[in-house]
């Protein structure tokens, strides 16, 4: 019964958006779905944070592209840096703008290895913290025209960012001797469980994988486990499976294409992350967000500063300029996203502009530039 | 009662150059031991490819198994005191894949072999093998992986209803301990870099103290190149380019999944031998599962235990020996006639065997 529904909906909601689109379509009744003619009188506001290291050149890329499509949105820039805190702006500003937005597009920030005031705590887990985003989304997908070891990789990392081994608790109880601890609460784990079996369902996924280490750490990862089997009884039509995280990296790397979408705890999402980023073209090609109750922010899949390229005009913007695309849906302007991402995967698939990282010879400047002239609008009414 | 469970560790002693400890349990013929059934039966898969293996190494030439010791541990899990003694007394060991059982408060038998002999440090060198495709190749780096602290510290506890607490613990001498063997190992094995795999930006303290013991150690190896590495930035640059690596040093947990990613760039675990170097002697293993649905069928790959053994020999000094048995496992993988199911052949084990113990006559 239920999938008959499903069914129904899925022919009546292209036909009605098509019946929507024709009635804003007034003019011209030749205009598709797609038509960019209901354009919105007033901008969306949305904070932005540069980052550190190649962040601000990729951020600029976003604004060139943005104004070349003319798109209705107006970013509120704030400078966070924890590596230059004279330049950076204080927290709270930055938390309240984004508060106030609800929405944020944010380079990485990097973390440096000690803080000179001794403080555990890094930026990025006081921002994650102040806002409670607390879940991670990374969607890991090949793109036409990047050349990887691996293809058709399509699986979407859950990690749960708010505690866990990134709680920042150490002390040195004698010297010689430091004890680093990592929180798991069942109220987060189940949490994210539930968080991950909603963007399963919502997007059609088939299956959710928990990773874990359960083996050894029979508490921490054993609770965060039973979360998440108990939140698969209640979502009978998603298949459940659970994975230990070393067998996962090496899965991963063998048979990535088993994988659908995962659900972590902090630092194994982390890992995994990086490693699927690896396995479809780096960190310069992946875009991530992540999710709070009441605001999103979305930042590459995988975090790198790049710091050696800064200056050097060789950073790849694909993965802020998909951030962007997602970040145009999610404010409700897909056509504008979707024109961005037509416009990366052409200039991908054709493969004659490429960035350093991805095999080619081209600096940001040049893609940025070969992506706002494959900017296509359907039909300017 | 005999029957019950027979045979918990299962010791040869070769000549005077080494010896062998493989520990085994045999299945129980009586049904009416249903609580350990199930272990047993996982035992079973191990003993079967042990077994294999076993007269394997008795097999090869100039070495001629001396001593047999067998052991029951009566329904205890645990590793019976002649074993340790076994151990003990020579300083190295050769085990096979172990199956602890899943949730029964049983205490891994891995885990109680690495406190018993202090096995502070693993290593696993993982090195893409000619012959085998797999989509990585060149691949050839060292993980060295601290053994004894860190997340694997089982310090745990529920705090109040619903919060747990683990704590990894990290201590001075211990990080020292492994950094200064990676360096050593680094040197003696003609490797060029030691990388130090870390989280310190996040575990600040913690991690932190583990790279100033690496960065220590490298101060007094001074030929030997050092760099430090985020473990995610390891990860993204592992699969994109393997080369980048040689020999990496990391605390447990990381060494635990890159080890096994690492694995699985060559080939998987079947392939990859491990080594666990302690205070009281080292333990050389193979690190793959019990693969108690192939047991007794003849199809298990001996290659990650063979080589093991070739690593335990490099480690007694006898390298013309060890080199020996290398290559002709090597060149038996690349002629592909003879492969195991893994690799996509159909050779039994035996036949596998015959074909390394082969060209071992020869050379």
């Amino acid at each position: 019964m239920s999938l008959f529904a499903s069914n129904i909906s899925r022919i009546l909601i292209p036909v009605l958006n098509t019946v929507a689109g024709n009635i804003h379509s007034t003019v011209s009744n030749t205009c598709s779905a797609t038509c960019i003619n209901d354009r919105p009188d007033c901008k969306t506001t949305c904070t932005l944070i540069p980052g550190d290291g190649v962040g601000p050149d990729l951020v600029n890329s976003v604004q060139e592209v943005f104004k070349a499509a003319d798109i209705p949105v107006e970013f509120e820039c704030h400078f966070l840096s924890e590596v230059n805190p004279d330049d950076s702006a204080p927290l709270e500003e930055v938390t309240s703008s984004i508060l106030k937005n609800r929405v944020c597009l944010k380079g990485i920030l990097a973390s440096p290895d000690h803080s000179l005031t001794g403080e555990l705590q890094t930026l990025n887990m006081k921002l994650r913290n102040a806002l409670d985003l607390y879940a991670n989304v990374v969607h890991v997908k090949s793109l036409p025209g990047v050349k990887c070891r691996h293809s058709n990789i399509d699986c979407v990392i859950i990690r749960e960012q708010t505690e866990g081994e990134y709680s920042a608790l150490e002390h040195e109880s004698v010297k010689g001797v430091v004890e680093c601890l990592k929180i798991i609460t069942a109220k987060k784990s189940q949490r994210i469980a539930k968080f991950a079996f909603d963007y399963a369902t919502k997007n059609h996924r088939k299956k959710v994988t928990a990773v874990h280490k359960a083996n050894i750490m029979k508490l921490g990862d054993g609770l965060f486990l039973k979360c998440c089997e108990e939140m698969a009884k209640l979502y009978p039509r998603i298949d459940f499976e659970k994975m230990i995280v070393d067998n996962c990296t090496m899965q991963m790397v063998s048979n990535p294409n088993q994988f659908d979408v995962m659900v972590t705890p902090n630092l194994y999402g982390n890992i995994l992350d990086n490693l699927a980023a690896g396995l479809v073209g780096g960190a310069g090609v992946v875009a991530g967000a992540s999710y709070s109750i009441d605001c999103v922010v979305f930042e590459p899949g995988a975090r790198h500063t790049f710091t050696q390229a800064v200056g050097k005009n060789v950073a790849n913007p694909t993965a802020m300029l998909l951030c962007a695309s997602k970040l145009l849906r999610h404010v409700n302007l897909p056509q504008y996203g979707e024109i961005i991402r037509n416009a990366v995967n052409k200039v991908l698939q054709e493969g004659e502009i490429k960035t350093k990282d991805i095999g080619g010879q081209c600096t940001t400047e040049q893609f940025t530039c070969a992506v706002i002239n494959n900017l296509e609008f359907p039909c300017k009414c | 009662m005999a029957s019950r469970i027979l045979r918990n560790l299962h010791v040869i002693i070769s000549s005077h150059y080494f010896m062998v400890v493989t520990v085994s349990c045999l299945c129980c013929r009586s049904r009416k031991m249903s609580g350990f059934l199930r272990y047993i039966l996982d035992f079973k898969g191990a003993n079967n490819i042990i077994t294999k293996i076993n007269t394997f190494i008795n097999r090869i030439p100039e070495k001629k198994p001396t001593e047999n010791i067998k052991v029951g541990p009566d329904g205890k899990f645990g590793i019976p005191q002649a074993a340790i003694d076994s151990v003990n007394r020579n300083k190295i060991g050769l085990k096979g894949p172990l199956m602890t059982p899943v949730g029964k408060g049983h205490r891994s038998l891995n885990l109680a072999l690495r406190k018993e002999f202090n096995l502070y440090a693993n290593v696993r060198p993982c090195r893409s093998l000619e012959g085998y495709k797999t989509l990585y190749d060149q691949v050839d780096v060292v993980t060295i992986r601290e053994n004894t602290e860190g997340e694997y510290s089982g310090i745990e506890h529920e705090i109040v209803e619903g919060v747990v607490q683990s704590i990894k613990l990290i201590t001075e001498d211990a990080s020292r301990r492994v950094a200064e063997f990676a360096f050593q190992y680094a040197k003696e094995n003609n490797r060029q870099k030691v990388t130090a795999v870390h989280k310190a930006n996040i575990m600040r303290m913690s991690d932190g103290l583990f790279l100033r013991c690496c960065r220590e150690a490298a101060k007094k190896f001074p030929d030997i190149k050092f760099e430090e590495k985020y473990l995610d930035t390891v990860c993204l640059n592992m699969v994109q380019d393997p080369r980048l690596y040689d020999v990496l040093v990391m605390p447990n947990l990381y060494g635990d999944i890159l080890s096994d990613m690492c694995a699985g760039l060559v080939g998987g675990l079947g392939l990859t031998p491990s080594g666990n170097i302690g205070l009281n002697g080292a333990l050389f293993e193979s690190v793959h599962g019990t693969a108690p649905d192939i047991a007794g069928q003849d199809k298990a790959n001996p290659t990650a235990l063979l080589l093991s053994a070739v690593m335990m020999l490099r480690y007694m000094g006898l390298n013309s020996h060890a080199d020996i048995i290398e290559s002709a496992c090597f060149q038996t993988i690349k002629e592909a006639k003879y492969l195991t199911g893994d690799l996509g052949g159909s050779a039994k084990c035996s036949e596998f065997t015959d074909q390394i113990c082969e060209k071992i006559a020869k050379s």
